[in-house]
């Protein structure tokens, strides 16, 4: 009989670990490998410079938005990363986080209080709020929860909409300021420091982004992080393995509500006002997005999904940009898609020659509909303007039978196999790119919202578990 | 010997199935008894009454003395009863020497605000469940070992993954361990090899074992006492030729008329 324990594989286990190849492989190396606080340290270095490097202040305030949404991102990350309780809520607690500074820092009831207090009774006001919020979750779990919470969230909308009349005897209350807000925030005050520039903001939302982030770290690695992950793995055994399940998953809760009131404490003193309509349920979306994005379960995923869900849109507000972005995921998309230099070659010949022979067609039989490559200033090679047809009449009637021609090829082309799904690549790819050209990016609030869509698609396709993410099996 | 675990009259129906009927079983300390009986005798439903994952309908469970009948599955497990799971529940996205981790929650205290402070109590525990972990994970030889550790346990082979609950049962420091068919799905060698792990816990860690297994070889090589269980009733208990021969029992595994060739 062999002896008890003896295991091949891992005596083994050295000589077939060899160091991953590749450049791809040495970069991911290096980032397993690299310190989560060296990560951070970097991380808040670059983005420390970045005030410097604009001097633009809209800039700064796109950077604000990023860092906040980072937070956000890395408070929802506990409870529905971590911790696996679908909270669809999340939102409530930013909102009540800003509407409490409000509250305490403006004429609506003539409170002034000072910031550094503030900010602490409002982090434990929210944290209380997430403990009454989270009770759901000693019963429910999953999309029972979720819908559960996604109610709380709509609540806060109605609640702050409504509560501006609230009649009492013979007078009427005005506690929320209803579908106005409340406006004239006061801007905070730290330690004698008067804030007053949006880069100051943007500095104490960094300064607030390694706070948590290193408190969260701590806690991941300690009983009570091992707890949530027990906890979302699989409750029954966590359970049976000395894990008061409904104890820990309320303090996910207000673990993430804590952080969520936080932010939006900073979000009240940044816009200096706080609107109902800040805290609606695309918000919401685009939070989780963020965190789907940067990968559900890591930190570092959670800040780089935030950062990318506040900026991209916003590189895709300017045409010339956009339209980069637009064909580079054409080109990327393509290569993903494909990943056979043949076919791609073909594909791409194939796009190019059906380009050339539509403009030579229309410019021979219609010429005056063919508007001058001149017509759009574009840092795109003018050759492109040779290629795709851009109307100079009925553009818009053009641009929206494209778009729809390209849904319908969308459709045909889900229903093809082999070669004839290559193929049909071909004229949808020309369809997209006239669609683009002669319609979209003369919209760009509309184009933004697609082409961020498409480029969410892409990624996740490309990459389920998220940018950052460890990719996890499913467990009933 | 002194009774450690005691079920008096334990009763438990699903909507009128009786799965336990007026059950009565004395495990001693120290001691290591087998439950046998076929699919269906509720073996496994004993089990999840005693770790408080269902409330028995009557009857009383006993732990040194003490009822452990309605309290949460958490506060048993704390209070020193351990078990398996038949079909396997490891948490599988976490690394085979976390799941390990986990299970010493509940005699560990550091909390949320002392876990962010990192104090040194707080590290000096932490230090102490990684040791814990690691003693436990050492019990399966090189098993479990090395790299394995910083393994997902989705990784693991179904044997591994069976050693690894009992790794994580026994970091909750039970007194009384409770294993769900242990050498279910091994193959004849890691069956062995569980038959001397199972001795082997109770010498070293002075564990009294309670274990629910088909595999009569095994049975047979690690029981004190053997407990028959049919239709949730208890029809044999005593050593293992004497109930392996009870006519009752090849009864309810064979049905009536049959005889068993030595």
């Amino acid at each position: 009989m062999a002896k008890i324990g003896q295991d091949e594989w891992v005596e083994t286990a050295e000589e077939r670990t060899s160091v991953d190849a590749g450049l791809r492989g040495r970069l991911r190396h290096l980032w397993a490998n690299t310190h989560p606080g060296w990560r951070l340290g970097a991380f808040v270095l670059v983005a420390a410079i970045f005030p410097f490097i604009t001097s633009s202040d809209f800039h700064v305030r796109i950077g604000v938005n990023a860092l906040l949404f980072a937070i956000l991102a890395l408070g929802l990350n506990v409870t529905v990363g971590w911790a696996g309780v679908l909270d669809l809520g999340f939102v409530a607690f930013y909102g009540f986080g800003a509407y409490a500074y409000a509250f305490v820092s403006s004429d609506q009831f003539g409170l002034h209080w000072p910031t550094e207090a503030t900010i602490l009774v409002v982090v434990i006001a929210t944290a209380a709020l997430g403990f009454i919020l989270g009770q759901p979750s000693r019963r429910l779990s999953g999309d029972y929860l979720a819908i559960i919470t996604l109610f709380f969230a709509q609540m806060f909308v109605e609640v702050t909409t409504n509560l501006d009349r609230i009649e009492v005897g013979d007078r009427t209350l005005d506690i929320t300021g209803g579908p106005n807000g409340i406006p004239g925030l006061d801007q905070f005050k730290l330690f004698g420091i008067q804030f007053d520039e949006i880069t100051d903001y943007f500095y104490l939302l960094l300064a607030f982004l390694v706070v948590v982030a290193v408190a969260l770290y701590h806690v991941d690695r300690s009983r009570i992080g091992r707890a949530w992950n027990a906890v979302r793995e699989d409750p029954l055994a966590a359970e049976a393995m000395t894990i008061p399940v409904n104890r820990v998953r309320l303090l996910a809760f207000m673990f993430g509500a804590a952080i969520a009131g936080l932010s939006g404490t900073v979000f009240g003193a940044v816009q200096q006002g706080v609107f109902p309509s800040n805290f609606a349920v695309t918000l919401l979306i685009m939070i989780y997005a963020a965190l789907v994005l940067g990968g559900t379960g890591s930190m570092s995923g959670a800040i780089l999904g935030g950062i990318i869900v506040v900026s991209v849109p916003n590189v895709l507000r300017s045409p010339d940009p956009a339209s980069w972005l637009f064909y580079l995921a054409v080109v990327g998309g393509l290569i993903l898609l494909l990943r056979n230099p043949v076919r791609l070659l073909a594909v791409a010949g194939g796009v190019v020659a059906l380009g050339f022979a539509i403009r030579g067609i229309v410019a021979g039989v219609w010429p005056d509909t063919v508007a001058d490559a001149a017509l759009r200033d574009s840092s795109i090679a003018d050759g492109l303007f040779n290629w795709v047809v851009l109307l100079d009449v009925s553009r818009e009637t053009a641009g929206n039978i494209a778009f729809i021609a390209l849904i319908v090829a969308g459709l045909i082309y889900t229903t093809l196999d082999g070669w004839r799904r290559v193929a049909m690549l071909v004229p949808m790819i020309y369809l997209g790119v006239f669609a683009w050209e002669n319609r979209l990016v003369f919209e760009p609030s509309v184009t933004k919202q697609l082409l961020f869509g498409a480029i969410l698609v892409i990624l996740m396709a490309s990459r389920p578990q998220g940018l950052l993410g460890t990719p996890r099996v499913e467990t009933t | 010997m002194e009774p450690l675990l005691e079920i008096r009259g334990l009763s438990k129906s699903f909507g009128g199935l009786d799965v336990i009927q007026d059950l009565d079983i004395v495990v001693h300390q120290g001691e290591i008894v087998s439950a046998i009986g076929p699919n269906g005798a509720g073996k496994t439903t004993l089990f999840n009454l005693i770790s408080g994952l269902y409330r028995p309908d009557a009857g009383d469970i006993l732990l040194d003395g003490k009822s452990v009948v309605g309290l949460r599955p958490d506060r048993i497990a704390t209070g020193g009863i351990a078990r398996t799971f038949q079909t396997l529940r490891v948490f599988q996205n976490m690394t085979v020497k976390e799941n390990v981790m986990v299970a010493a929650y509940g005699k560990t205290k550091a909390g949320s605000v002392r876990a962010i402070l990192r104090t040194p109590a707080q590290r000096r525990e932490e230090r102490e469940i990684s040791r814990l972990a690691e003693e436990q994970l050492s019990f399966f030889g090189e098993r479990l070992m090395g790299y394995r550790w910083n393994q997902p346990a989705y990784s693991l082979s179904y044997a591994n993954r069976r050693r690894l609950e009992i790794a994580r049962a026994l970091a909750t420091k039970p007194r009384v361990l409770l294993l769900d068919e242990p050498a279910s799905g091994m193959n004849p060698n890691e069956t062995l090899e569980v038959t001397e792990l199972i001795g082997q816990l109770r010498e070293e860690l002075g564990v009294t074992i309670f274990v629910i297994e088909h595999d009569m070889n095994v049975v047979k090589g690690i029981s004190d006492r053997v407990i028959a269980l049919d239709h949730g009733v208890k029809i044999a208990d005593g050593l293992y030729n004497d109930v392996a021969d009870d006519p009752r029992v090849i009864e309810a595994y064979l049905g009536s008329g049959a005889t068993t060739t030595k």
